[in-house]
C-alpha cells in the first residue's frame, strides 16, 4: 500500500513537471502557428516594398521596415564598440575581486533588468531635453531641431538597452580565448594592448558577432523605449537625416492594433506586420545560436 | 669567461622597468573609462529620471513661500489665490475658512493651514493628491492619485506570477532532474524562443487571440482585463524564471543527489526533497526577477489590460498599471507640465522598485546560495 502511494505521488510529480514543459512548448507553437497562418496570405513582396495607403488601411509597410533597419544600424554603431570595450576591460584589465570590477558587473546586470520604459523616460529627459535642447540653445539659438524626438535619440536610447546583451556575449567569448595564447604573446614581448588587438580580439570575433546579432534582434523588437523618443505614427517620406522621425515595425503593430480607426478591417495587415517582425527577430536569433554553437564546438 | 657573463647580465634594473608607451597608456585609459561609463550610466539614469520629477517638489516649496508672502501682505496678494476662490466647491469649506482666518487675524498660519493652501493651487501636486484614489490627469482639476495605478499594478503582478512561477519552476525541475539530456537540449531552445518574442508580439497575440478565447470560455464582461494581461505577462516572465531556476538546480552539487540516491531515495524524492530545497534561494531570486520583469512590462500592459483606472479585486476587470500609464500618456503631455513630472515620478518609483529587487536577488540570495552549496549553513 505504502509502495503504491509512493509510486502515485512520484508519478503525479513527474507528470506535473512534464505538463509544465508541455504547456510552455504548446504556447510557443500556438503563438507561432496563429501568427504564421493569419499573416502569411498578406505577406507578399509588394507588401514589403510599398508605402501604407488610405490612412494605413491598405498598402505595405516599407517605411516601417526601413525605419527599423536604420534605427538598428545606428544603435549597433553606438552599442557594439562601447560594449566590446567594457567587456575587454572586465576580462583583461580589471581585478576580478576589486570593488570597481564588482560595481561594473552589478551595473551591467542592473542595466539588463531596468524596465524598458525607463529607458524611454531617460531618453526623453537626457537625450532630447538635456543634450538635444542644449544643442539647440548653443548652436541654433533656441530653434527647435534636436530637442525633439528623432531617430538618433531613439537609436541611442535603444543602444543603452541592448548594451548588456553585447557586454555579456563578448565577455563570454573573450574568456574562451586560452590563457596560453595571451601568455605566449606577452612572452614574445608584445604589450598588453598589442596582445588584445592581435590575439584576444581576433579570437573572440564570433562572440562579438553573436552579441551584435542578439542586440539587433532585441532592439528590433522593443517598442517601449522608442514610444516617445522618435517613433512616428505615419510618415509619408522616409527619414532623410538623423533629426527626422521614423516608423518602426513594433510601433506599427502597436498603433494598428490599438489606435487605428478600423482595427478589424486591418487585421490581416497587423498579422502580416507581426509576422515580419517575428521573422526578423527569429532569423537573427537563429543565426546567433548557430554561430555560438559552432564557436563553442571549435573551442572544445 | 663564463663566470663574467654570468655576473654581468644583459639587463639592468632600469631596463626591466616598464617602458612608458603612449599607445598603451591611451588604450588602457580609453578602455577603463568606457567601462566606468557603464556605472556612470546607471547613475545618469537615476539622476535624469529623478530630475524631471523635481518640479513637483519644487513647486510645492515655491507655493509655500508664496502663500507665506500672501499672508504677510494679505490684501493685495490675496488675488494670487483667486483660482482657489473661484472653485471653492472642489476643496470644500475647510481650507477656505482657514485662509480667511489667517487673512483676517494676520496670524502666522500653522503647518496644516499652509498645507491646505498648497493644495488649493491648481498646479501643485500635494502628497494628498498623489495618495488620492482618482487618476484624472487631463481635466480642469487634475487628479494624480497613484493608488488605483498601484493597486492595478500589484493585482496584475500577482495574477501573472501565480501563473508564471509554478509553471516555470516545475518545468525547470523537469529539465534539470528528470529529462534525458537530448530532451533538455530541445527544451532550452524553445524557452529561448519564448524569451525572444518581442513583448509587442505577445501583447498583440493576447489582444487579438487570447482575449477573445478567454471571453468565450469564461463569459465575463470586459474583453481586456487583468486576467488576460496577467497571463500574457506570465509568458514574458516564464523564460526568466525558468532559466535562473534551471541554472541553480544544475549547480546543486552532485554529491547531494548521489548521497540521497545512495540512501535509497527514488529519483523524484531526490528531486523534490533534495534538489528543490537546496535551490530555494535561487528560486526566490528567479521569482524576484520575474516580478521585476512583470512590474515594468509596458507593451503587454498597454495592449491587453484594458487600461481603465479602476480599484477592484475582481480579476476580470480592466486595470491600469504604472508602466502602461507612462507609455500611454507621455506622448501627449506638455513638457515640464505637472502631469509630465508625475509621469516621471511614476517612472522613478518603477526604477527604484526594480533596482531594489535586482539588488536583493544579487547580493542577499547569491551569498546564501554560495554558503549553502559550500556547506557552511545547513
Amino acid at each position: 500500500m505504502k509502495r503504491m502511494n509512493h509510486k502515485i505521488k512520484g508519478g503525479l510529480l513527474v507528470g506535473a513537471s512534464a505538463l509544465s514543459v508541455v504547456i510552455i512548448v504548446a504556447v510557443v507553437v500556438i503563438i507561432l502557428l496563429v501568427i504564421i497562418l493569419q499573416g502569411k496570405d498578406r505577406l507578399t513582396w509588394e507588401f514589403l516594398t510599398s508605402f501604407p495607403e488610405n490612412g494605413m488601411t491598405e498598402g505595405g509597410i516599407f517605411p516601417a521596415i526601413y525605419g527599423t533597419l536604420l534605427m538598428v544600424l545606428i544603435m549597433t554603431v553606438a552599442a557594439v564598440p562601447f560594449g566590446t570595450l567594457t567587456a575587454i576591460y572586465m576580462s583583461e584589465y580589471a581585478n576580478e575581486s576589486s570593488i570597481i570590477s564588482k560595481s561594473i558587473r552589478f551595473a551591467v546586470r542592473t542595466l539588463a533588468t531596468v524596465p524598458s520604459i525607463i529607458f524611454g523616460l531617460f531618453g526623453l529627459g537626457f537625450f532630447i531635453k538635456f543634450v538635444g535642447g542644449g544643442m539647440d540653445n548653443m548652436f541654433l539659438g533656441g530653434q527647435l531641431k534636436w530637442g525633439q524626438p528623432n531617430i538618433l535619440w531613439a537609436s541611442l536610447t535603444m543602444a543603452l538597452l541592448t548594451l548588456p546583451v553585447v557586454i555579456v556575449s563578448v565577455e563570454e567569448a573573450i574568456r574562451t580565448v586560452p590563457r596560453e595564447l595571451r601568455e605566449a604573446s606577452l612572452a614574445l614581448g608584445a604589450t598588453r594592448w598589442q596582445t588584445i588587438r592581435k590575439v584576444v580580439l581576433p579570437g573572440s570575433k564570433a562572440g562579438i558577432l553573436t552579441g551584435t546579432i542578439l542586440a539587433v534582434s532585441r532592439g528590433a523588437g522593443e517598442v517601449a523605449p522608442i514610444l516617445f523618443t522618435g517613433a512616428a505614427y505615419y510618415l509619408a517620406t522616409l527619414p532623410h537625416s538623423l533629426s527626422d522621425q521614423f516608423m518602426s515595425l513594433g510601433y506599427h503593430v502597436y498603433i494598428m492594433a490599438t489606435q487605428s480607426a478600423n482595427v478589424d478591417e486591418t487585421l490581416p495587415i497587423q498579422f502580416a506586420t507581426t509576422l515580419v517582425l517575428l521573422l526578423l527577430t527569429f532569423s537573427l536569433n537563429m543565426v546567433a545560436v548557430v554561430i555560438r554553437h559552432r564557436f563553442r564546438k571549435k573551442n572544445k | 669567461m663564463n663566470s663574467e657573463s654570468f655576473i654581468k647580465p644583459g639587463f639592468t634594473k632600469e631596463s626591466l622597468k616598464k617602458k612608458f608607451r603612449l599607445s598603451e597608456f591611451i588604450s588602457e585609459k580609453v578602455i577603463s573609462s568606457t567601462a566606468f561609463l557603464t556605472v556612470g550610466l546607471i547613475l545618469l539614469i537615476f539622476i535624469f529620471v529623478f530630475k524631471e520629477t523635481l518640479p513637483i517638489f519644487h513647486q510645492h516649496k515655491e507655493a509655500k513661500t508664496r502663500t507665506e508672502q500672501n499672508v504677510a501682505d494679505k490684501p493685495i496678494s490675496y488675488g494670487a489665490t483667486a483660482e482657489s476662490e473661484s472653485r471653492p466647491e472642489v476643496y470644500g469649506m475647510e481650507t477656505d475658512s482657514a485662509f480667511d482666518q489667517s487673512g483676517e487675524t494676520g496670524v502666522e498660519p500653522t503647518m496644516e493651514e499652509r498645507y491646505g493652501a498648497d493644495a488649493d493651487e491648481e498646479e501643485i501636486v500635494g502628497i494628498s493628491n498623489l495618495l488620492g484614489t482618482e487618476w484624472q490627469p487631463v481635466s480642469v482639476h487634475p487628479r494624480f492619485g497613484l493608488v488605483p495605478l498601484l493597486v492595478g499594478t500589484i493585482k496584475i503582478t500577482l495574477i501573472s506570477i501565480l501563473f508564471a512561477a509554478p509553471i516555470a519552476i516545475m518545468a525547470a525541475l523537469f529539465s534539470a532532474a528528470f529529462a534525458p539530456s537530448w530532451l533538455r537540449e530541445l527544451i532550452k531552445p524553445v524557452v529561448e524562443l519564448l524569451a525572444g518574442f518581442p513583448s509587442v508580439v505577445i501583447g498583440f497575440f493576447a489582444l487579438m487571440v487570447m482575449a477573445t478565447f478567454f471571453q468565450d470560455f469564461f463569459g465575463y464582461g470586459a474583453r481586456l482585463n487583468a486576467f488576460v494581461g496577467g497571463i500574457a505577462m506570465a509568458l514574458a516572465a516564464i523564460p526568466i524564471i525558468f532559466t535562473v531556476t534551471e541554472d541553480v538546480m544544475t549547480a546543486v552539487p552532485a554529491t547531494y543527489k548521489e548521497a540521497s540516491l545512495a540512501l535509497g531515495a527514488s529519483k523524484w524524492q531526490t528531486a523534490f526533497f533534495v534538489t528543490l530545497p537546496a535551490a530555494t534561494p535561487g528560486i526566490f531570486a528567479a521569482i524576484l526577477l520575474g516580478i521585476g520583469r512583470i512590474f515594468g512590462e509596458t507593451m503587454i500592459a498597454l495592449m491587453a489590460t484594458g487600461n481603465a483606472v479602476l480599484i477592484s479585486a475582481n480579476p476580470f476587470e480592466s486595470v491600469r498599471t504604472f508602466a502602461a500609464t507612462i507609455g500611454a500618456e507621455m506622448a501627449e503631455v506638455v513638457f515640464g507640465d505637472t502631469h509630465y513630472s508625475v509621469l516621471f515620478l511614476i517612472g522613478s518609483l518603477l526604477f527604484i522598485f526594480t533596482f531594489s529587487l535586482n539588488a536583493i536577488a544579487e547580493f542577499y540570495v547569491k551569498s546564501r546560495l554560495i554558503k549553502r552549496f559550500q556547506g557552511k549553513v545547513s
